[in-house]
């Protein structure tokens, strides 16, 4: 008879970048069950935020929410706080705006595609995308003066314009992308072994994603069409034309498995590339940010109340952050992050049981997991830790809509 | 410089102790082509007991505390602690918060420490950061 074992993988762990720990049962090669624990990333940022001295400087805490989609977070804060002080953007901004998302979103699909193919061991692919990767880095570089953690959102709008000298450069970028994308497209979807590895690896069918509430590509992968750009469209993407891309756009069918989630990413590059474009063409003129003294927008923040949600397509998924500002109160009132991976991790369950150890890195790794988005702590309270079930908010939820009926 | 250093190679594990992600991506970027620290012998490694050099990234949260003390035991001596970032040197934009127990150095005051600062530094910081952990371990093998 077999025998179970376990093993834990983390929170150090060569394969990992981040501090995560993934507890995994074993029958043999066969993964029978997986546990995730996490926390060890946590760095109490929701707390800081609302500890900070007044709320632009929760700005830059939110971009250190994650380096690497350091463009999401903060927008996500700030389009929450404009909706509760009652903000108008400028048209340009909105544009800037959805600019810099894109180019975000190339530089992250990319980086991910690098570290998938470092996790199949196919390391000279991961510097080939890392090399071609280092060209949208160069354009952030020019146009926002830095690389990784750019500081370019502000409430009312952005703090750097795009200038006409800036346009030329990215669209040599563009040209580049375009170029190198069929190069990309024959490594990641017609190289032999690539197929061999993600093919029919990592299922996540369409139930289990819409039951676990995926996000993002994860959930596009698996053929649910959905994406905060096109559903609920903030900034100025309304005035574009975009759709949620699945995978039988490229392939004509969807299996939901590692080799969709790249079809799927490279698609998204694609579509970046075409939206960078349009926004550059359709660009309007005009003033970049609504307030430019700073003492009077943080006057206006001060005398708002209210709360807000927003929404935003990060590259890894929809990111939610939810905002509470009191009169009188200079700092956020209240601030909640719902990172995209912390919805997305719950996928990794019915996507790993059944497959291989080997297939456990490039599994993990098929989401785009971002540990320093998704920590949380668990509350302890008198030295006992209470461990809530989903019948106990279940519970909490009817109580509450009992409340408000009355 | 170079020549001598060529005598010897680094190999580098790195270490995420919670920090954003952003000094991550940078370290690989220096890593690969453009920036290309393996021309220089520079690698990254699997496991701290085959390295020279620990790259050091966050701000060290509590539950990370022992691990990290654990995994910079197991490098060998002459070894050397590049920090990498704002967060690793001083907390950086989260110093305040309530579930960290860093900066690493409070943690390890024997260790020999080089820091790299910047949220996040560039590339070139970083490979620089090396160059100088490189100048050090050369002079602790002469002596």
């Amino acid at each position: 008879m077999a025998h179970e074992y376990e093993l834990s993988i983390g929170p150090i762990h060569p394969a990992l970048k981040e501090p995560i720990m993934i507890r995994v049962k074993v029958e043999g090669e066969e993964i029978v069950d997986v546990d995730v624990i996490a926390s060890q990333n946590h760095r109490g940022i929701e707390w800081l935020g609302m500890n900070r001295n007044n709320a632009i400087q929760s700005i830059y805490l939110a971009e250190r929410v994650c380096g690497i989609c350091n463009f999401c977070h903060p927008s996500c804060l700030v389009m929450a706080v404009e909706e509760i002080a009652d903000i108008e953007v400028p048209e340009r901004a909105q544009y800037i705006r959805v600019i810099q998302g894109e180019l975000e979103r190339i530089h992250s699909h990319l980086l991910w595609a690098g570290v998938a193919a470092h996790e199949l061991g196919f390391d000279t692919l991961l510097h080939y995308v890392w090399m071609v990767r280092e060209k949208v880095m160069d354009v952030l570089e020019l146009v926002n003066g830095n690389r990784v953690t750019k500081s370019i959102i502000m409430y009312g709008g952005v703090r750097r314009d795009i200038k006409e000298e800036h346009v030329e450069h990215i669209r040599k970028m563009l040209d580049y992308y375009r170029n190198a994308f069929s190069k990309l497209a024959k490594f990641f979807l017609e190289d032999k072994t690539m197929e061999k590895r993600t093919r029919e690896i990592g299922i996540l069918t369409e139930r289990d994603a819409i039951e676990l509430a995926a996000v993002g590509p994860t959930a596009r992968a698996s053929g649910i069409k959905k994406d905060v750009r096109q559903d609920f469209p903030y900034f100025a993407y309304p005035d574009f034309d975009i759709h949620a891309i699945t995978p039988d756009e490229l392939t004509g069918y969807t299996v939901g498995d590692v080799y969709d989630r790249i079809v799927v990413r490279l698609l998204e590059v694609k579509q970046s590339i075409d939206i960078i474009e349009e926004a550059l063409n359709e660009m309007p003129s005009g003033e970049i940010i609504a307030e430019k003294k700073l003492v009077k927008l943080m006057a206006k923040i001060k005398a708002s109340e209210g709360e807000a949600v927003a929404r935003y397509e990060a590259p890894r998924g929809e990111d939610i952050h939810y905002v509470k500002l009191k009169k009188g109160f200079e700092p956020l009132y209240s601030w909640k992050v719902r990172a995209p991976t912390y919805i997305n991790i719950l996928s990794w369950r019915p996507m790993l049981v059944g497959y291989q150890i080997a297939d456990i890195p490039i599994i993990a790794a098929s989401i785009d997991p971002c540990m320093s988005c998704t920590n949380r702590i668990a509350v302890v309270k008198d030295g006992k830790e209470r461990i809530f079930t989903s019948d106990y908010f279940h519970e909490l939820s009817v109580k509450k809509t009992r409340r408000l009926m009355k | 410089m170079i020549p001598k250093a060529f005598k010897r190679s680094l190999w580098v594990f790195h270490v995420n102790s919670g920090s954003c992600n952003g000094c991550d991506i940078e370290i690989v970027a220096a890593l690969t082509p453009r920036y290309d620290v393996e021309r220089f012998g520079i690698k990254l490694v699997g496991s701290p007991r085959h390295a020279d050099v620990i790259a050091f990234t966050g701000p060290v949260t509590k539950d990370m505390e022992e691990k990290v003390k654990r995994v910079i035991a197991q490098a060998p001596e002459p070894k050397v602690i590049v920090v990498v970032g704002a967060c690793g040197i001083g907390g950086g934009v989260f110093h305040e918060s309530y579930h960290l127990s860093g900066p690493i150095d409070k943690l390890i005051p024997d260790a020999k420490f080089f820091y790299v600062p910047g949220c996040p530094p560039r590339p070139e910081a970083i490979i620089q950061a090396f160059a100088k952990a490189w100048e050090y371990l050369e002079e602790v093998e002469k002596k």
